[in-house]
């Protein structure tokens, strides 16, 4: 192969076929993304931690089983980066926060494992909101990624350093975790691919919990296939959590590879009705009815699909999301890891902890542990924790109606494109309406994929498409996600591709 | 259930929610978080902007209808009680702050002056 190819432009699946060709190595692809990582990502700003040395040295070792014939699968030797709110064995795990600064874990999440077992060269570990609550990376402690579209606006949360950094060609592949959105929304809003995988269907074993029953693992990429192949490599079963589904996984990329055929017959696809309208910015709704006139082409039957208590999944979510929260985050106490802060010479342990908690935590974190602790209060609890989980009910019993007359049902992932840095960072409400279309797939458990629509009108920016579908039926989001983006790509000529990082 | 102050219903005398700045500083303290006077002032009306906006959900679920808690019909997991690898203690006192005797050291707990 040429000496001049650009490495970081190629698919994962292109990259393995690069590798199983002998036309260059597993060296050379991490280095080429570690070179594309230096010259770009002081603008960018997606990762918290680089590990050159680590990630070429296993590199190497993948490069030798590939001598030897011994590869791991069929993603050996392709490089990939992992959000920091999973724990990696000697490197850094700060999730975003100023009270894990420093911190290494003596082990392994179970998808990093998986992917260690997979013989995929880790990058380093990418910027996020702290603790995973945000929907724009600017709460991250670590200061703000930026959207590779445009670098004065923000590209998603919580996990935009993830989306950032493979919409900006500095890793094929990069993990996430979606709670309300995580995944799925800066996919959107950095034309990139995120699948949000049913909930048991990944791993959650050394996930820094944010909210136990809504927190998913999930792939990062800029194609349909290479998120289904990240996905084979990391779900499953895992022992280690007891939330996880004994059972295999579908055929995923078989599912990706059957829907870019383009062939939709026989499918059925709702368009939720209440996942539109007002407040919707109109390019992204306009790419959103092209994408289902799309899917009509390929065989698909549409219809309009009602699920009225989905209006009322942002407000049960920012109930539940914070009571589970402020739980988990008590585990942050300054006693057997993280950030210690004494407020005066001989202070109590409880003077500690009120001191490293304050010093630690960001506003964010802490408007949602307050808010939790307030939801899960003796006399407030019933009005709201009780009833949120009664409307997260209503939610589950919308979707199954649904699923009784359609497959899949599909929305535009976020109401509107990535608005600008610092806009929407002290207006918590207007923040939280970014996962407006996100967040019933957390609550119901069931999977989601966001691929990109196209560019919107007013601004130029990438515009996404969800695919929702029953729990466990993760393929068929492959499947209409994999059809439609090959349908985009046949009229753009391609995929879209951000201009050149300055 | 850690108890707050003030009335026991969330709505104010005049019915809007109302989550007053003493409210917070009550919180705060439950959840172990010191905030300084400007913290307090700054999050006190934002989190009645927040419960305000989640109010709506207390007309929408009747009281038959069973909560969930978890998207998953959980049962409780055993695992075959045998012995597996576990970290080292040098690994599980990696990250401590403080160390002493292979245990971790931690700050006074009990009232009396150390």
């Amino acid at each position: 192969m040429a000496e001049n190819t650009d490495w970081t432009r190629k698919t994962a699946a292109e990259l393995a076929d690069a590798l199983a060709a002998g036309e260059t190595t597993s060296v050379e692809i991490t280095q080429a993304h570690l070179d594309r990582i230096a010259a770009v990502d002081g603008a960018v700003h997606a990762f918290l931690h680089v590990d050159a040395e680590g990630a070429l040295a296993q590199a190497a070792e993948s490069d030798a089983r590939r001598a030897a014939g011994t590869l791991l699968s069929g993603l050996d030797g392709v490089p990939i980066a992992v959000k920091d709110v999973l724990a990696t064995d000697g490197l850094p795990t700060t999730c975003g926060s100023k009270i894990l600064e420093g911190w290494i874990p003596p082990y392994d999440a179970t998808v990093v494992r998986r992917l260690k077992e997979a013989g995929l060269p880790i990058l380093g570990k990418t910027n996020m909101d702290e603790f995973a609550m945000g929907s724009s990376t600017e709460h991250s402690a670590y200061g703000a990624t930026h959207n590779p579209w445009d670098l004065d606006r923000i590209p998603g949360g919580s996990g935009g350093g993830s989306a950032a950094a493979v919409a900006a060609f500095e890793a094929p592949l990069a993990l996430g975790t979606d709670t309300g959105g995580s995944i799925r929304q800066p996919g959107a809003v950095t034309g990139t691919v995120g699948h949000k995988p049913t909930y048991g269907g990944v791993s959650r074993y050394g996930l820094v919990a944010l909210a136990n029953s809504l927190d998913q693992v999930g792939p990062v990429t800029r194609t349909v296939l290479d998120s289904a192949l990240l996905h084979e490599i990391i779900g499953g079963h895992d022992p280690k959590d007891s939330t996880s589904i004994d059972q295999p996984l579908p055929a995923l990329v078989e599912a990706a590879r059957q829907g870019a055929t383009g062939d939709l017959t026989g499918l059925k696809v709702g368009v939720i009705t209440e996942l539109s309208g007002d407040g919707w910015q109109p390019g992204v709704m306009a790419r959103f009815q092209e994408s289902v006139d799309l899917l009509v082409k390929a065989g698909a039957e549409v219809v309009e699909v009602s699920c009225p208590t989905f209006v009322h999944a942002l407000a049960t979510y920012y109930l539940i999301l914070p009571a589970e929260a402020s739980s988990n985050l008590a585990k942050f106490d300054a006693m057997r890891y993280g950030l210690r802060v004494w407020p005066h010479e001989g202070a109590s342990a409880e003077e500690v902890m009120r001191a490293s908690r304050d010093a630690g935590f960001g506003d964010e974190v802490k408007r949602r542990i307050i808010l939790g602790t307030y939801a899960l209060s003796s006399g407030y609890y019933d009005a709201y924790y009780g009833q949120a989980q009664k409307v997260r009910t209503l939610i589950s019993r919308d979707f199954e109606a649904a699923f009784e007359k359609v497959d899949v049902l599909v929305s535009p992932t976020a109401p509107t494109t990535a608005f600008k840095l610092g806009e929407k960072l002290d207006d918590p409400i207007a923040m939280y309406l970014n996962d407006l279309a996100t967040i019933p797939a957390n609550l119901a458990g069931v999977p989601g994929i966001s691929v990109p629509s196209g560019l919107a009108d007013e601004d130029g920016l990438p515009a996404g498409f969800q695919v929702l579908a029953p729990a466990l039926a993760d393929d068929r989001c492959y499947r209409v996600a994999a059809a439609l983006e090959s349908a985009l790509h046949a009229q753009w000529g391609g995929p879209l591709v951000p201009k050149e990082i300055a | 259930m850690p108890e707050i102050l003030g009335s026991s219903s969330p709505r104010g005398t005049n019915g809007r929610i109302e989550i007053t700045r003493d409210e917070v500083a009550h919180l705060a303290s439950l959840a172990r978080i010191d905030l300084d006077d400007a913290e307090l002032d700054h999050l006190a009306p934002q989190l009645s902007v927040i419960l305000e906006s989640v109010a709506s959900l207390s007309e929408v679920a009747a009281g038959d209808i069973p909560p969930t808690s978890h998207a998953l019909p959980l049962t409780n997991v055993f695992r075959e009680d045998v012995v597996v690898p576990g970290l080292t203690p040098e690994q599980a006192l990696s990250g401590a702050p403080e160390v002493e005797e292979q245990r971790f050291s931690v700050p006074r707990i009990l009232g009396e002056e150390a």
